[in-house]
């Protein structure tokens, strides 16, 4: 897969980021590296294996339907940059 | 004009009633003040594990039986990326690859005669997300996480329903099935079911859908109907004019009567769903899913027909009764110690109704124990108390929850048995009435009627009818 300046400049919209010309070129290279990396694995061949869907061989791990008293508020709250009463507050969040 | 028909999808979204919340043991209780049923794995604190409560994969199976789905008996979790302010992880947990239940249906009167099958493609199990508040004042959003990781089942329909009444139909239904099946209660002023609808046209016998747009959350039948036949139409003036649909997401105003354009599909957002790495993966065995279909809690359709073919009730009594789980269970009680479902009903439809009415109690919150009702029907019917007295005693019941029994014998409410004392209270009250007596005597029927009037006030209502009647007529002749 060939990493564009397109496709940075969509990655950062979705990830709500903004990178200057010189970041987005390191950032290009690196992922572009990364994927090269990544594309050996397409060297094997991996018909009829499964696709693994998590990293340890174990299934349903279930917890008992009790209530247990959630944290304090303000421990909650203690590192969030701003709040107002007992909320967090974040800008305007507009449609 | 040509003829078009409507192409209706919905994803309905509901709450799941356990006690705690989908990935923690927070409380999922309404309401209570912001971020205090919040703790560090809900509010997506970093370093800590998800783990999967139990109940939740149960109701989800349930829901899956109830609705003839197939279980996928492997199933896992993936994360539904997308940064907003009511996830305070970043990422909603969902399951897109394997969801629990799949390939369902729901039978619906179809708007052309007969019945049909609304099929169901999947049914996934997620988080719920916070909840933002604009605060006017400072002009800024506050964000209240209590609603953060509530279970939610997502119900994917296929594009079956062809008209508004349908899509109303089809949620009604699904609605009594969540209920009855005990796994939602529904309530959708509290946002407990709410839809998104997908809609299309496309000219009558048309192999090929028209582009849909998607309307989000909507929380009563009333705005889902609305919405759709509202979206329909404005759809069909656009292809008339020679326009084109757009691919949308719109939102629906109810208050307003019309929908708006949000955001078009184009720039739709990248969820860069992954398969949830906390979360390891669920191995349903054939032995489970077996015990959870063994112990379904009889369903709406089938309730319904019990109420009828066996208790010969009649179809509007019975959805009167269905309409709410309380009543249900109330009637099911009362009639476990009445035998006697026709009054059972009787009572429930009328006195309970009334008193549910006058006081403005909504029937989840009736207070008394189910078996007080049965306890007055069985009083009434055993010639106990008057018809008069078992009104009086059940308000008592409805208001405070007294018992029945000791009720009516500490307020004297107790039938008379004894005919030696009945009669004396009645030759008491033809003595004094002997106009009355001369005037029957003579052949005046009403004079009759009277006579049982004035017995029967002599008696304070406490004797029956049918008894007095007879002494009456004896001393009479």
């Amino acid at each position: 897969m060939k990493i564009d300046g397109d496709l940075i400049k969509y990655l950062e919209s979705l990830a709500r980021i903004e990178l200057n010309e010189d970041e987005e070129k390191k950032v290009g290279s690196e992922i572009q590296d990364i994927l090269t990396y990544i594309d050996m694995l397409n060297e094997l061949n991996t018909d009829g294996v499964e696709a693994m869907s998590h990293s340890f061989p174990i299934t349903n791990v279930f917890r008992k339907d009790e209530v247990k008293p959630s944290a304090p508020n303000e421990d909650i709250l203690a590192n969030a940059p701003h709040k107002q009463d007992t909320c967090f507050v974040v800008p305007k969040t507009v449609e | 004009m040509a003829e078009y028909e409507i192409v209706c999808g919905l994803e309905v979204h509901t709450e799941l009633s356990t006690k705690t919340k989908i990935f923690c043991s927070c409380t999922t209780e309404f309401g209570g003040e912001p971020n205090t049923h919040v703790c560090e794995i809900c509010s997506g604190m970093p370093g800590t594990l998800p783990v999967v409560n139990e109940k939740v994969v149960e109701y989800a199976v349930r829901t899956g039986l109830s609705t003839n789905c197939t279980i996928t008996q492997n199933n896992k979790f993936d994360r539904k990326n997308y940064f907003y302010p009511d996830l305070p992880k970043a990422y909603q947990v969902s399951q897109l690859y394997l969801p629990i239940c799949q390939n369902g249906y729901v039978e619906i009167h179809s708007s052309k005669g007969g019945m049909k099958k609304v099929r169901i493609k999947e049914i996934h199990m997620e988080e719920d997300a916070g909840k933002l508040i604009h605060d006017a004042y400072s002009d800024c959003t506050l964000v209240d996480y209590n609603r953060c990781g509530v279970p939610l089942l997502e119900i994917v329909s296929e594009p079956d329903i062809s008209s508004a009444d349908e899509a109303v139909e089809y949620v009604e239904k699904l609605r009594d099935i969540l209920r009855f099946a005990g796994v939602s209660d529904c309530k959708m002023q509290e946002g407990s079911l709410r839809a998104d609808v997908n809609v299309s046209v496309m000219p009558v016998g048309s192999k090929e859908y028209g582009t849909r747009t998607e309307m989000k959350n909507i929380n009563s039948f009333k705005a889902i109907h609305h919405a759709i036949e509202s979206e329909s139409a404005r759809q069909i003036d656009l292809i008339e004019d020679g326009k084109e649909v757009k691919q949308e997401t719109r939102r629906w105003d109810d208050t307003k009567g019309y929908s708006y354009a949000m955001r078009s599909k184009e720039d739709a957002q990248d969820y860069k769903y992954f398969p949830e790495p906390d979360l390891p993966p669920l191995s349903l065995s054939d032995e489970y899913i077996e015990s959870i279909r063994k112990n379904l809690p009889e369903l709406p359709e089938a309730k319904k027909a019990r109420y009828m073919n066996d208790f010969g009730l009649s179809e509007y009594d019975t959805g009167l009764i269905c309409a709410s789980i309380p009543l249900v269970n109330l009637f099911e009680k009362t009639v476990e110690i009445t035998n006697n479902p026709k009054d059972s009903a009787n009572w429930i439809l009328g006195e309970v109704s009334k008193m549910l009415n006058d006081t403005q109690t909504q029937p989840e919150n009736m207070t008394f124990r189910a078996d007080s009702l049965g306890e007055i029907i069985n009083l009434l019917n055993g010639g106990k108390i008057s018809r008069d007295s078992a009104k009086k005693v059940f308000k008592a019941v409805f208001e405070e929850d007294v018992n029945p029994a000791e009720y009516v014998e500490k307020n004297n409410m107790g039938m008379m048995n004894d005919t030696s004392a009945i009669k004396s209270a009645v030759e008491e009250v033809l003595k004094a009435n002997e106009k009355a007596v001369n005037e029957y005597k003579s052949g005046k029927e009403a004079s009759f009627n009277y006579l049982i009037g004035q017995s029967m006030r002599a008696l304070r209502g406490k004797a029956p009818a049918s008894e007095v009647t007879k002494i009456l007529k004896e001393l009479l002749s």
